[in-house]
């Protein structure tokens, strides 16, 4: 059983990862309420972005998990971001 | 030593059991991946009526069920450190946090999908064929994944509480929380989506 060393994260750990979801949600939140230009779009998804990152990397231990994970959650979220542009490039020069 | 024994003879494949879940995760990414495109095309095509109709959405009630959604993802990923530390009391307690949460973010969807069926929006409304294709485009795309979302919360709620049952048992323990480690991944994938779904329809008009 010794082959599965689990790495433990700590309660603050957690709690300082909420702080910051917590924050980048209201950023989100606050610019999206301001601005009504085309950025707001763009810095709101940027913002949705980098929250899944963040859990992704550390509440579904990512960070801490063989890199075999990390390798597979990075070539799904290519295939989800190949399929985005492509249908763009048709949609978008219709 | 009759103990170890009868561990070894227990099949079990906690890294088999953990790379199966992030299989099904990825094929959950690749579905709403596919719906997500769906709506950025719509929302490409009927530009003006996804912006007038993403602002009857209230803002208020999205942030609150993504502050619900955020929290809930922590106190389940803490439940792995409590039963990893042994401590069983607190992890009943997470858990338990956990669905709870869930439950409010529910109840907020219904009163957020009562309040938009009373002012006569719901799927194949009159009124919404009077608005137009792109107000029926939004608002089909809006309860369909909303809806598909609420019912992975669902689901995810009937895994927990199997999961507390069996903390409580005794069956999930510091050196065998795979199942524990597993709902949390799936909870966390619930909060992904939303993460998502939250600007998309309730932020960016």
């Amino acid at each position: 059983m010794s082959d599965t060393t689990h790495h433990i994260v700590s309660y603050r750990t957690y709690a300082l990862i909420l702080l910051l979801l917590l924050v980048l949600t209201a950023t989100s939140v606050a610019v999206t309420q301001i601005e009504l230009t085309r950025w707001a779009t763009i810095v709101a998804l940027l913002l949705a972005s980098t929250k899944s990152a963040i859990v992704l990397a550390i509440f579904m231990h990512l960070k801490f998990d063989q890199t075999v994970y990390k390798v597979m959650t990075i070539f799904v979220v290519l295939v989800i971001i190949a399929v985005i542009v492509l249908t763009f490039f048709d949609y978008g020069f219709r | 030593m009759s103990e170890s024994i009868a561990h070894h003879d227990e099949h079990r494949d906690d890294e088999g059991s953990k790379l199966g879940i992030w299989l099904f995760i990825f094929t959950e990414l690749l579905f709403f991946g596919g719906l997500f495109v769906t709506y950025a095309v719509y929302r490409h095509a009927h530009p003006q009526a996804f912006h007038m109709a993403a602002q009857q959405l209230d803002v208020a009630v999205g942030t609150i069920n993504t502050v619900i959604l955020l929290i809930s993802s922590m106190t389940i990923a803490m439940a792995t450190t409590a039963i990893q530390k042994k401590d069983k009391g607190t992890t009943l307690i997470l858990i338990g946090i956990t669905l709870v949460l869930a439950l409010v973010f529910l109840v907020n969807k219904y009163f957020e999908w009562g309040s938009k069926i009373n002012h006569g929006i719901w799927p194949g409304s009159p009124l919404l064929d009077e608005l137009g294709k792109g107000d029926t485009l939004f608002f089909a795309l809006y309860f369909f994944m909303t809806g598909l979302h609420a019912l992975h919360i669902i689901i995810g709620m009937v895994l927990i509480a199997v999961i507390l049952v069996r903390v409580r048992k005794g069956k999930i323990t510091h050196d065998n929380f795979q199942l524990l480690e597993n709902g949390g991944l799936y909870w966390h994938l619930v909060d992904l989506i939303w993460i998502f779904l939250f600007p998309l329809f309730y932020l960016i008009t």
